[in-house]
């Protein structure tokens, strides 16, 4: 479910405006994306789930799965909002506002663990490959080979299937979904990077480097490395949007977290849909929050992409 | 071309070799055992010993592998070990369910898709352009399940106009041939059969529909909107062709190559997202065999479901591929 970016629309070799003359690359970026009203909203939504994720326990003063008003709630009615609980309670009486709020901690910490996961073992692997790939060799080639055989093995199912059959494997537990997630993200980095470098081992800058008598293993950690990883970054960023929604989708097909005491947007939609009739906003609620935090992430990324990217700068 | 094709199928062999071996040591290393999931909370040691024989189970690592790839070769993709079901069979009957979900959908969303987003680059910077930008963009961030409890919940609960869940209704005596509903219908000339399969199918086809459309509509989007600042469109222009036919000759033959290539490649998008909507609304396809798959820890379902998946979307991937010659001549000739 991930948008991913062809690895030369990102080299970051060219700095032509006049304006942005002696700028860095990630300076300039960041620049063009304070101009830029999408980034923006994208960064405020970014910004706000972060403070709700991380500052949750100070907006509300009650526990995520208490169930304490479980009395309140029948088969035909779920108490909606009043004063004590401005989003009313959910299916199993503990305050929405709580469970909200609970399971952005939640996604953010699924979210940014499994994308780091699959950041970093994809990453290593792309590096890898590309840089092994690009000294060439025959050495260089099979290591390049072998390490792409792999990633197309697991590419060749579709990474929503790869996580629920990692996180089926792996059994309910707290870790198997970030796992999951985490391991069908690899392959896209691992791709991605190792595209990219192999991209940059053809520029004019590898060669200059290579007739002033650097070694060939300085010149791809010492400029290939850096010059490469530009999409990689944004590719995290986009990630961390597919990462949530596949989060919330695993636990919606009954593989996430087991303990009812945790909150977790994906199964607020799953215990929803036998109230649908009496409350929807229970289902409504909590499928915004997915929903607008995907879309932060995604508008985030698109504008660093935008920003990074040579051919759209004017 | 077909050393091309040959090549390519060749390809396949390392990955699915890997994927059996990787998938088969997997699914056996890790705890839950397949005898007592099987029998239950008053399993007795004798009837765990009675299966694992019977499935292998205690046979060594190696043979149980060995007798699994043969039996694959075989077209033998086991048995499920709660109902003891060939998986092929379900595949054969569920199959179809998915398929005709997945194609409607791809339909709607190349319908729909394409003339939205060549509208949206022919306007840009306008009302209708942002409007489409902005749609297709919720579109991609919505989850899937998400999408489909509110279609559900809006007109399948609330207005009635539509079937909840299943993919007919029970009541409806239908013949089942190819197991294609629609298709079944019209081949036993069942009518009603045919059209109650169809109702069935709108919700989910649009839930699934949506993150192939908004990439659709992103995708033309982009493309047609380069193809227009070419400098062939601008020579069509001086020549004084008509705005018609410079759009159908030349901007659109041009700026649907990278589209063709996106709906392609939608393929996983529709497996990964029919096993969410299938979900939802109990659409009997292998999404739903899967999800039951899962519950039940039936390891040769999962691996056959797997090992299938992996086949089908290479196959589909590499038609894709060869497509893509058959519509760029440049392609051909690397």
């Amino acid at each position: 479910m991930s948008i991913q970016i062809p690895p030369a629309a990102l080299a970051p070799d060219t700095l032509d405006s006049e304006e942005e003359h002696g700028v860095g690359l990630w300076r300039g970026a960041f620049r063009r994306m304070r101009r830029n009203p999408t980034a923006i909203v994208g960064a405020l939504i970014v910004l706000g789930f972060l403070l709700v994720a991380i500052f949750g326990p100070l907006l509300t003063s009650y526990q995520p799965g208490s169930a304490e008003w479980s009395g309140q709630v029948t088969p035909t009615s779920v108490p909606g909002p009043s004063e004590n609980h401005w989003l009313g309670l959910d299916r199993f009486g503990s305050d929405m506002w709580t469970q909200l709020v609970y399971g952005a901690r939640q996604s953010l910490v699924y979210g940014v663990v499994s994308t780091a996961l699959g950041l970093t073992v994809g990453a290593a692997l792309g590096a890898i490959a590309g840089g092994f790939g690009a000294i060439g060799g025959r050495f260089g080639t099979w290591v390049d080979t072998a390490i792409m055989r792999v990633v197309d093995i697991m590419l060749a199912i579709p990474s929503l299937l790869l996580a629920v059959s990692i996180a089926a494997v792996l059994g309910q537990n707290k870790y198997s979904i970030m796992i999951a997630v985490g391991v069908a993200q690899v392959p896209i980095f691992a791709r991605l990077l190792r595209g990219s470098m192999l991209g940059q081992g053809q520029a004019d800058y590898v060669l200059a480097a290579g007739a002033l008598g650097l070694r060939k293993r300085r010149i791809v950690i010492g400029h290939v490395m850096p010059n490469s990883i530009g999409p990689t970054i944004v590719q995290a960023t986009l990630n961390l949007a597919t990462a949530i929604i596949e989060v919330a989708a695993l636990s919606y097909l009954g593989l996430g977290e087991a303990d009812p005491a945790v909150a977790e947007w994906g199964r607020m939609l799953v215990a929803a849909q036998d109230r649908f009739d009496v409350a929807p906003r229970l289902a409504i609620l909590p499928g915004i929050a997915i929903a607008v935090t995907a879309l932060g992430f995604t508008l985030f990324g698109e504008a660093l992409r935008e920003a990074l990217d040579p051919r759209t700068r004017k | 071309m077909l050393r091309f094709v040959l090549r390519r199928l060749a390809l396949l062999v390392p990955v699915l070799v890997g994927l059996s071996i990787l998938l088969f040591a997997w699914v056996r290393a890790l705890p839950g055992d397949p005898a007592r999931s099987l029998l239950g909370e008053r399993a007795t040691p004798e009837g765990i010993a009675r299966v694992n024989e019977s499935y292998g189970f205690d046979q060594p690592l190696v043979q149980q592998y060995i007798t699994y790839v043969t039996a694959l070769l075989h077209g033998d993709f086991g048995s499920s070990i709660q109902t003891g079901q060939p998986v092929m069979d379900s595949f054969g009957e569920r199959f179809p369910a998915t398929l005709e979900l997945g194609f409607v959908a791809l339909m709607i969303a190349v319908v729909v898709g394409v003339p939205l987003g060549y509208l949206a680059a022919r306007h840009q910077g306008r009302v209708l352009d942002t409007a489409v930008v902005s749609g297709s963009l919720l579109g991609v961030v919505t989850p899937v399940f998400f999408l489909a409890i509110l279609l559900k919940l809006v007109f399948a609960d609330k207005l009635g106009w539509l079937p909840t869940a299943l993919r007919q209704d029970p009541r409806v005596d239908a013949t089942h041939v190819t197991y294609f509903y629609v298709l079944d219908g019209l081949l036993t000339r069942e009518w009603d059969a045919s059209w109650d399969a169809i109702i069935h199918l709108v919700l989910p086809a649009l839930a699934l529909a949506t993150i192939p459309l908004a990439i659709i509509v992103r995708i033309t989007r982009a493309s047609v909107a380069e193809v227009m600042n070419e400098d062939f469109v601008r020579t069509a222009e001086a020549k004084g062709l008509s705005r018609s036919t410079i759009s159908r000759r030349h901007v659109l033959r041009n700026a649907l190559l990278p589209v063709v290539t996106t709906i392609g490649l939608q393929a996983g998008l529709l497996f990964s997202g029919a096993v969410l909507t299938e979900t939802v609304f109990a659409f009997n396809g292998i999404g739903q065999y899967l999800f039951e798959a899962i519950g039940q820890r039936d390891y040769p379902v999962l691996q056959g479901f797997i090992i299938f998946i992996a086949i089908v979307y290479s196959l589909i991937n590499l038609t894709v591929d060869l497509a893509y010659g058959v519509i760029d001549p440049r392609v051909r000739t690397q």
